[in-house]
């Protein structure tokens, strides 16, 4: 077994310090009739690197990639260009097989990593602070939904219809447990996002607002106006952004008013993955760090006066609350957090925006292109790299009979709101700097075909 | 030590015999041991380390953006040689298992094997959008379904919840799954009991999902008091959350017996399975009563740690809990393809009672593909040995080191996957903290300290079976000197390390005042 | 003005209806350096026994009960910016909170400090 450096003579030296006939004697707590004399039954044995890489390389075969095809989807994970540098810094063995930065004095490169991450992520959401990292996108957005319930001390949260229903769900399921009151509205086929109607539903009760920034549709609502009437209440605004790549063209949301940020940061650095591992983004106002769920990195000196890293602020964890705990959250995201981290520092400020800008661009040629498709309708005026379009018939089937067709052409709304027959001919395109015009065209012209 | 090293050569003896002077540098380097600047001090707006094909970049198409901001975000950039310099400095500040042994117990520090890596690139995994349509992504659920089996069959149990993004994500749909299920037959009931000796994400994890946790105590040989357990089951009692092998790194050899008392009292069991690792391949969780276990994959089935997470943590779940899963899963069709269950399509799977979502899409995929890798290339047998060779290391140095350090529950008999000892016999003044912080000068990870809490100054020592005897040997060789040193009250000692890229670091100043964001 | 202790280690110094409380000398010394500590706010009506703060140091996050019922006046706002008070000065100028008593009786369970010091001396 190429991974087990211990031999047959090796065993016997160490059972015979150890004072053990066998190995299976070392065992000898687990009642008998619960210990499996060979192998578990029903399994293979153990195969050469070359027969699982066959497997494996098999397997991946079946599937058809973003890179193989002209690709537009989006809705809450994204296709972005990831330099190659990020993908080898991160296989570096110091950060790929490190632990968590419980002994700081041999995890300064872990620690000054998640420093500097924490600083990008504040500045890009324009909040104070911003933590080590979570889960991911829908996670955090819980997060936020608790912590503004623990700041506020009250339990009703206000969900636009513009948050990603993942999210929504993931919310409502841990609210069936908590006794939390949620709010939520379907998100409706038109070119504004549901602002009036969510400052509609603030009361006194209000602990919090979630609001999607861009919306689940692409559409940007009027954070600043959503933030006052929030705020008139005594109640936290939670902006929730799923395509950070977007806050390289339009204003931050802290600098709109935004109490607590949360994000996905899978499309930088991250890939597609099929949705995992991605990470969360957390940030909030300096005031609310100690009701922050989540690891936090903090600047320190060491005994010689040398500036340092430590995790800090951890009483406010499981290990050491237990049950009183801001969260249950034990791990964090660390290693997509460095991924996204270098993505960052190799675009810098200047990189972020051209690479935003390009995306969207991207995106107004695709919808210019699609609006020509007979019985296509553009539905978003507001846009980043993401719109909502109306098609003639079920979007479900419509992007079916596309990856029949070699196109990936989008996210319909029918799989993300099944049941929810208004939303059945909505489709998501979503475009990026990956986007080329040739990619545009063949989606036109299978849609064309598709709908013809 | 000459056991290992029959030579007699070491690194250290130099020709002349005359110590180094103390030298200081301009840089304050030394030598490989570099300082890195934070990418704020050496970076700035304008570089880039990225090149755009932005030929016909067309900035009238950029009008009618709401809310654009009037300047880009204030971030420093780096080309691409100025960004690896920085990153792979600042890994050499860090201790990995590629670097040597790393025996934190209970966090089973194992080789990650590269193959893995290799593997979880492959574009049909790593390239592909988690709404694609499901004909377009086979490969991917096929991987998840593969491994959703294996768990499955390595546990006896009968079905898996993949979702869970980490041991602790698990824990609570491990709960949800059990609330659910009594919610279904209306049975309201508000405590889970936890062992004392639990890890803290336990509790935790029990409030968040609104239950009152209630502790039990352990036995005098570091086992769940069967007696006080049993005898506080009853109608408010939803559950009890136990860790097998526990955290003192023993068997919890009545579990089977508390399973049946919880069943009895219309209770469920939930096991933490973060130690898994010293059982796989051995015994099936399912064959004594478990109901809900997860599985960190970053643990038994080695993905990499990565300084933090990503995690897995995927829950199988007996016949009673499984239908309360949450979604989404994977489902074999009779065509050999493989189906995404989601929302709308719970029903017709037998899953209508699912509780709900976790997470957003479908769980870690980067993590299910290397854990497939790991158990396809180990098989069952050669799981099998993994945990025979994880227990013997752990033993090895139990007996290698129970003379000059106290060992708690040595008398008890084997210890499972990881020795625990305290810091009962140091110098008056000595603690766990200085021994730990010992380690590091002799190029060791310290072990995990002060837990378990139950017992006072604990080191958790795993050694994990990636370790050759020579590795072993060598750290017990460490680890003799240094108890010695703490027995004896070695005064140099109390500052370690001293050979680190840092010092000890000042925590109270880092909470006192926390600098979380560089302000310059 | 008579001072009464508790066994979770903190004081209570009372003067008529009103009573300062903090946590004692020996608390301190066994939490280490504090790094912060959360205030209830004035105007919370607390029963006795309730917690009532956290005080937070660097590996521990330490409940603080009301040793007596009543309602809370203010907490110790130099806390905030100064948290090493409760090291230098805790059953001086490092208290936590101030309060009415609703019951004066209650005080007639706590220790004096004869009995807190040879309590702290058994343990």
């Amino acid at each position: 077994m190429r991974y087990l450096p211990l031999n047959d003579g090796d065993r016997a030296a160490m059972l015979e310090r150890v004072g053990a006939g066998s190995v299976d004697d070392l065992f000898a707590d687990v009642p008998v009739e619960a210990r499996l004399a060979g192998p578990v039954p029903g399994l293979p044995m153990h195969a050469s690197e070359m027969a699982v890489e066959r497997h494996m390389a098999r397997l991946s075969g079946e599937s058809l990639t973003a890179g193989q095809a002209p690709f537009f989807l989006g809705a809450g994970a994204y296709r972005h260009h990831v330099p190659a540098s990020v993908d080898h810094l991160i296989q570096r063995g110091e950060f790929l097989t490190a632990y968590t930065p419980y002994q700081p004095e041999i995890a300064q490169g872990t620690l000054q990593v998640l420093f500097e991450f924490q600083t990008q992520v504040a500045r890009l959401f324009g909040t104070d602070v911003a933590n080590a990292s979570l889960y991911d996108g829908s996670t955090a957005c819980w997060e936020a939904i608790t912590m503004a319930g623990r700041v506020t001390r009250r339990s009703k949260a206000v969900l636009s219809g513009g948050v990603h229903p993942h999210y929504v769900e993931t919310a409502r399921t841990m609210a069936k447990f908590t006794g939390d009151r949620l709010v939520t509205r379907l998100p409706e086929l038109v070119a504004a996002s549901d602002d009036d109607a969510v400052i509609a539903d603030i009361d006194g009760e209000t602990a919090s607002v979630v609001v999607q920034y861009p919306d689940v549709m692409g559409r940007v609502p009027d954070l600043a106006k959503i933030a006052q009437a929030a705020q008139a209440k005594g109640a936290l605004l939670i902006v929730v952004v799923t395509e950070p790549v977007a806050l390289g063209l339009l204003e931050s949301p802290g600098a709109l008013g935004a109490d607590i940020v949360v994000g996905e940061g899978q499309s930088l650095g991250v890939g597609l993955q099929f949705g995992g591992p991605y990470l969360g983004l957390f940030g909030c106002r300096e005031k609310y760090v100690r009701q922050m769920p989540g690891r936090l990195c903090g600047e320190t000196l060491d005994a010689d006066g040398k500036r340092g890293f430590v995790l800090t602020l951890s009483t406010r964890e499981q290990h050491i609350r237990r049950e009183k705990a801001t969260s249950n959250i034990c791990t964090n995201s660390g290693l997509c957090a460095l991924a996204f981290s270098i993505h960052l520092t190799l675009l810098g400020g200047k990189g972020l925006e051209k690479m935003a800008k390009l995306s969207r661009i991207r995106a107004v040629q695709t919808a210019q292109a699609l609006a020509k498709v007979p019985g296509v309708t553009i539905v978003n005026d507001s846009y980043f790299n993401e719109f909502a379009v109306v098609l003639p018939k079920d979007a479900r089937t419509v992007v079916r009979d596309l990856a029949d067709k070699g196109v990936l052409g989008g996210v319909s709304l029918g799989r993300l709101y099944p049941g929810a027959e208004a939303l059945s001919g909505g489709l998501l395109v979503t475009a990026s700097e990956c986007t080329s015009a040739d990619d545009i065209a063949a989606l036109v012209s299978a849609l064309e075909e598709v709908l013809a | 030590m000459n056991e290992i090293n029959p030579s007699g050569w070491r690194p250290s003896i130099s020709a002349s015999g005359v110590a180094a002077p103390s030298i200081e540098t301009f840089t304050d380097n030394r030598a490989l041991q570099l300082e890195e600047a934070l990418i704020f001090e050496i970076g700035n707006l304008e570089h880039c380390g990225v090149d755009f094909d932005d030929d016909d970049l067309d900035e009238t198409l950029l009008g009618g953006l709401p809310s654009r901001r009037s300047a880009p975000v204030d971030l420093p950039g780096l080309t691409e040689p100025e960004a690896v310099r920085h990153y792979t400095r600042l890994s050499r500040q860090n201790y990995a298992i590629d670097l040597g042994l790393f025996p934190l117990g209970s966090c089973t520090m194992k080789h990650n094997p590269r193959l893995d890596e290799k593997v979880a690139r492959m574009p049909g995994f790593a390239d592909v959008h988690p709404l694609q349509p499901q004909s377009t992504v086979q490969g991917a659920l096929k991987v998840m379904n593969e491994l959703a089996q294996w768990l499955i069959t390595l546990t006896g149990m009968h079905g898996v919840a993949m979702t869970p993004k980490a041991g602790a994500h698990g824990e609570l749909c491990g709960l949800l799954c059990i609330r659910a299920a009594l919610e279904a037959r209306g049975d309201a009931r508000e405590v889970i009991l936890v062992p004392e000796s639990a890890h803290g994400t336990n509790p935790a994890t029990a409030a968040f999902a609104g239950y009152r946790v209630e502790n039990i105590p352990a036995t005098a040989d570091g086992r769940v008091d069967v007696a006080a357990l049993t005898a506080r089951l009853g109608p408010d009692v939803a559950g009890v959350m136990i860790t097998n092998p526990n955290t003192c790194g023993l068997f919890e050899r009545d579990l089977k017996t508390i399973s049946d008392a919880v069943h009895a009292a219309g209770g469920f069991v939930y096991c933490d399975g973060a130690n898994f690792n010293a059982i796989v391949g051995r015994v099936r969780p399912g064959d004594l009563g478990v109901d809900a276990m997860h599985i960190n994959l970053h643990k038994t089935f080695s993905t990499p740690h990565g300084g933090g997470g990503p995690g897995s943590g995927p829950v199988v779940l007996s016949e009673a809990l499984a239908p309360f899963g949450p979604l989404p899963f994977t489902a074999r069709q009779a065509d050999g393809s493989v189906r995404l269950v989601e929302e709308e399509t719970a029903a017709e799977e037998g899953h209508a009672q699912a509780f709900g979502r976790m997470c957003a899409f479908h769980g870690q995929m980067g993590m299910y593909t290397r854990a497939l890798a790991y158990i396809l290339s180990h098989g069952a047998d050669g799981l099998r040995q993994v945990s025979g060779d994880a227990v013997l290391n752990a033993n090895y140095v139990l007996r290698s080191l129970d003379d000059v350090l106290d060992a708690p529950f040595g008398a008890a008999g084997p210890c499972m996957h990881e020795a625990l000892f305290s810091d009962d016999g140091f110098a008056e003044g000595f603690s766990t903290l200085d021994l730990a912080k010992g380690l590091i000068d002799e190029g060791f990870h310290p072990m995990t300290v002060y837990f378990p809490l139950v017992v006072h100054g604990a080191m958790l020592v795993e050694p994990t079976e990636t370790e050759s005897k020579r590795s072993l040997d060598q750290f017990i060789g460490a680890m003799r000197s240094l108890a010695e040193r703490a027995r004896a009250g070695d005064e140099a000692l109390k500052s370690a390390p001293h050979l680190a890229p840092r010092r000890r670091l000042d925590e109270t100043l880092a909470a006192r005042k926390p600098k979380l964001v560089w302000k310059g | 003005m008579p001072r009464y202790f508790t066994k979770d280690h903190e004081w209570i110094e009372v003067e008529g209806d009103a009573a300062t409380v903090g946590i004692t000398e020996y608390a301190q010394s066994q939490l280490g350096d504090i790094t912060f500590v959360e205030l209830p706010a004035a105007g919370a009506s607390v029963g006795k026994g309730d917690s009532c703060s956290v005080v937070d140091s660097v590996k521990a996050a330490s409940d603080v009960y009301a040793p007596v019922s009543g309602s809370v006046t203010e907490g110790n706002a130099a806390l905030e910016d100064q948290p090493e008070l409760v090291n230098s000065d805790a059953e001086g100028a490092g208290w936590l909170w101030r309060m009415t008593l609703s019951d004066a009786g209650e005080l007639a369970d706590l220790m004096d400090e004869g009995a807190y010091k040879a309590y702290v001396a058994e343990l």
